[in-house]
């Protein structure tokens, strides 16, 4: 089988401080990782390595590609990776408003990436659109409100449906649950759960928020000043964690 | 079916002067298919560690743990993933799952992650919560609001919708009264009857006489603590 | 003669704007950047327009101005006068008779021809501006061809309007290739943009940008394959010389809710007129 994303050796610096060191890992079809570490930990540098955002010193990012296969993400060609990136890659920002276009209807937000690949029949881009609306929990008769109308909850559900209109294979997201109220933080990982299930989905998901990993995860990464301390199963990284900064980390944590 | 083979495990405390903790040494346990194997032993010797150590949640020091004959002490995390979705339920004392999901979705769960129709999976789901008592109306809420009894059953109801072949249990019977008592040990009969091995913990010793075919002391695999 | 350089602008730098000139009709639709000058006139009264006049205008052309189709109307009096003193060029109001048209928001009825020159003053030179703030991402997006975002504002429209409402300055894709803004022209003569056989120059003074249409080019006007576009105009004709197929201006002509729809292309209307076509207004 061969992993959807391979990643090796990723290193970038900040100067002299290190960002994040030699990480590697292979991630394949219908996995999600979560990567957990306390900010400054590196976690956001590798996700922003990964997805193209930031341009590694060192190291590869092979991806499945659909037509070509496994291709090293870091060295194609900018047209290439900004098209994965409207394809077969979605970016969830941990605030919405970097992720949405606040001037623009919950329709056109959702219908951009299906224009971005070529779509040009408007009952067909909205009628997709208003799917998507649904199937976020969004009611059909908001698709025409701008997000700036939304609450924080609706914003980032409908940042998820713009990203995943186009059907990607895999998704980055950073703290896709921060800044958000604990009960609409359950609404949105059931929502996430059921989506990377029906769509078989990989996803990467960075975050600081234990529970958030333990119920959305299937493996885990703990970083530390930029390195991988300690990896393998959620569960088992969470209950019996080997490395001396893992354990301080889960029991560090407030228990309710 | 599931075959441990000179299996350790130790805890190292590294934030209180690594202590080294040995819990068990040179365990060796096999459970072939349609048995029913009860771990015994006094509190603290290392039952639910063992039935994790297996379950792949604690991670072993040496030795090997096949299930299915894959070996979960080598084994990738996907690999363990796949098993613990084909293979290997496990019903643990605690409901853990996402808040605000129905219970009739959180007990088909297991279903659709192995590629069973949502129809299927919910019609599966129904008939297990009436198996168990679980009152109708309750089935569109969420557990995490039920009684520890409810939510043992949902628990309950949740291991038994797959069919899998290898099986643990952690004390299912416990917080349950009579009729549902009978309800849970005659499904871990019919499992065993399918052929399903079964690795369990059972306080209630009329239950454990009546499901199990041999007990295992754990105790025999605490290592002597040093003084 | 006056005592300034030909057509006002020094040689160095006509000879600036003329390879940017040169570089845009090379090719077409891309934005070139050009050193803009500071004009003797305010930003926004055409300073764009007027840099590549002055660049290409030579003493035996003969200059015609417009301003949404006028050409007396103080904007396109003022242009032409310029010119009449610092290059001492010929000028004329007929569309026929220009070698050089400058033009604010209009393209003439009249057809042109091969060997005519037209020139547009651009506010504003980047279509996707309003929809995506950062200058070095709209470049990019042109230079990646990742021209999405130009139909979300047409879905916009749509959808707040059941049309697209955009009128005026409505985007056109050129050659197949890059997303251009016709300026604020109205869209009914969008369709004149495309297969014209007169060089088309466009000129933003305060963005300082440049960018062309050579003869002959194919532009497209974007849309929704059920939504089409329709160049639009005021369903009436003309009330002075009653023509059928130009666009029109609502005049209003008392204060009683009086109006009357002219030509906006007055060469056009008054030659019409002069061949002895009738509107109802028509004293």
């Amino acid at each position: 089988m061969t992993p959807l994303l391979s990643v090796q050796s990723i290193t970038k610096r900040y100067g002299a401080h290190i960002g994040c060191a030699e990480v590697s890992f292979d991630l394949y079809p219908g996995e999600v990782m979560g990567i957990v570490g306390e900010s400054g930990s590196g976690k956001s540098t590798l996700l922003n390595c990964m997805a193209g955002h930031l341009a590694p010193d060192a190291g590869t990012v092979i991806f499945d590609t659909r037509t070509d296969g496994p291709r090293d993400t870091v060295t194609m060609s900018e047209p290439e990776r900004r098209m994965l990136g409207r394809t077969d890659w979605a970016f969830v920002h941990q605030h919405a408003r970097d992720g949405l276009r606040m001037g623009v209807s919950a329709g056109g937000n959702v219908g951009e990436r299906l224009m971005a690949v070529g779509a040009r029949h408007y009952g067909d881009i909205r009628d997709k659109a208003v799917d998507w609306l649904d199937r976020v929990e969004i009611a059909a008769d908001r698709v025409d409100d701008r997000p700036t109308t939304f609450s924080g909850g609706m914003q980032q559900r409908l940042q998820i449906a713009r990203n995943l209109v186009t059907g990607p294979r895999l998704v980055f997201m950073d703290e896709p649950t921060g800044g958000l109220d604990v009960s609409v933080q359950a609404r949105l990982l059931d929502l996430l759960r059921g989506l990377v299930r029906d769509m078989g989905l990989s996803a990467i998901i960075v975050t600081h928020d234990l529970a958030v990993v333990r119920l959305l995860a299937d493996r885990l990464m703990v970083m530390k000043d930029g390195h991988v301390v300690e990896s393998g199963l959620t569960d088992q990284v969470l209950d019996d964690p080997q490395h001396a900064y893992t354990q301080l980390l889960v029991s560090s944590v407030l228990q309710v | 079916m599931i075959t441990l083979s000179d299996v350790s495990k130790t805890f190292t405390l590294h934030n209180q002067g690594s202590a080294v903790i040995e819990v068990l040494t040179g365990v060796d346990l096999a459970v072939a298919s349609g048995e029913c194997v009860a771990l015994t032993g006094a509190s603290g010797a290392g039952k639910s560690t063992l039935m994790r150590m297996i379950y792949g949640n604690y991670r072993a020091q040496s030795g090997a743990i096949r299930v299915g004959g894959t070996d979960l002490v080598q084994a990738e995390p996907r690999e363990i993933i796949r098993i613990r979705r084909e293979t290997l339920g496990y019903v643990s004392q605690f409901l853990r799952v996402v808040p605000r999901v129905p219970t009739l979705d959180v007990v088909a769960e297991p279903l659709r992650v192995v590629g069973v129709p949502q129809d299927e999976a919910q019609a599966r789901a129904r008939a297990l919560l009436s198996q168990l008592n679980i009152p109708e109306r309750l089935w569109s809420l969420s557990p995490t609001t039920f009684s520890g009894g409810e939510q043992q059953r949902v628990n309950i109801a949740r291991g038994f919708a797959h069919a899998y072949p290898a099986m643990l249990l952690d004390e299912p019977t416990a917080s349950l009264d009579a009729a549902n008592r009978e309800v849970v040990l005659s499904l871990i009969e019919e499992a065993k009857a399918r052929g399903a091995a079964i690795v369990g913990i059972f306080h209630d010793e009329a239950a454990r006489a009546r499901v199990c075919d041999r007990e295992v002391d754990v105790s025999r695999f605490t290592p002597a603590r040093a003084a | 003669m006056s005592d300034y350089n030909f057509a006002y602008l020094d040689e160095q730098t006509k000879r600036m704007i003329r390879r940017a000139i040169l570089k845009g009709l090379a090719i077409p639709g891309y934005q070139v950047p050009f050193a803009s000058r500071e004009m003797p006139m305010p930003y926004g009264w055409g300073t764009g327009g007027v840099q590549v006049s002055a660049a290409v205008l030579t003493p035996e052309d003969r200059f015609k101005v417009i301003d949404q189709g006028a050409d007396d109307t103080t904007n396109a009096v003022s242009i032409r006068s310029f010119f009449e003193r610092t290059a001492g060029v010929a000028t004329t109001t007929r569309t026929h008779e220009a070698t050089v048209i400058q033009t604010r928001h209009r393209i003439p009825e009249a057809p042109l021809a091969e060997g005519q020159i037209l020139v547009y003053q651009v506010p504003i030179p980047e279509p996707l501006r309003f929809l995506e703030p950062r200058e070095s991402e709209t470049r990019k997006m042109h230079s990646l061809e990742e021209y999405g975002l130009m139909h979300v504002k047409l879905y916009e429209d749509i959808s707040r309007h059941g049309h697209i409402a955009t009128s005026y300055a409505y985007p056109v894709k050129v050659e197949a290739r890059y997303v251009m803004d016709p300026s604020p022209i109205p869209k009914f003569d969008n369709p004149k943009l495309s297969d014209c056989p007169a060089i088309q120059l466009f000129g933003a003074g305060r963005e300082q940008r440049i960018y062309a249409l050579p003869p002959f080019t194919r532009v497209v006007s974007l849309d929704f394959e059920d939504h089409p576009f329709e160049p639009s105009k005021a369903d009436h004709s003309c009330g002075l010389c009653d023509a059928a197929d130009s666009y029109l201006d609502e005049v209003i002509v008392d204060d009683a809710g009086g109006r009357m729809f002219v030509c906006s292309d007055t060469d056009y209307c008054e030659a019409r007129q002069a061949a002895g076509h009738r509107g109802k207004d028509a004293a």
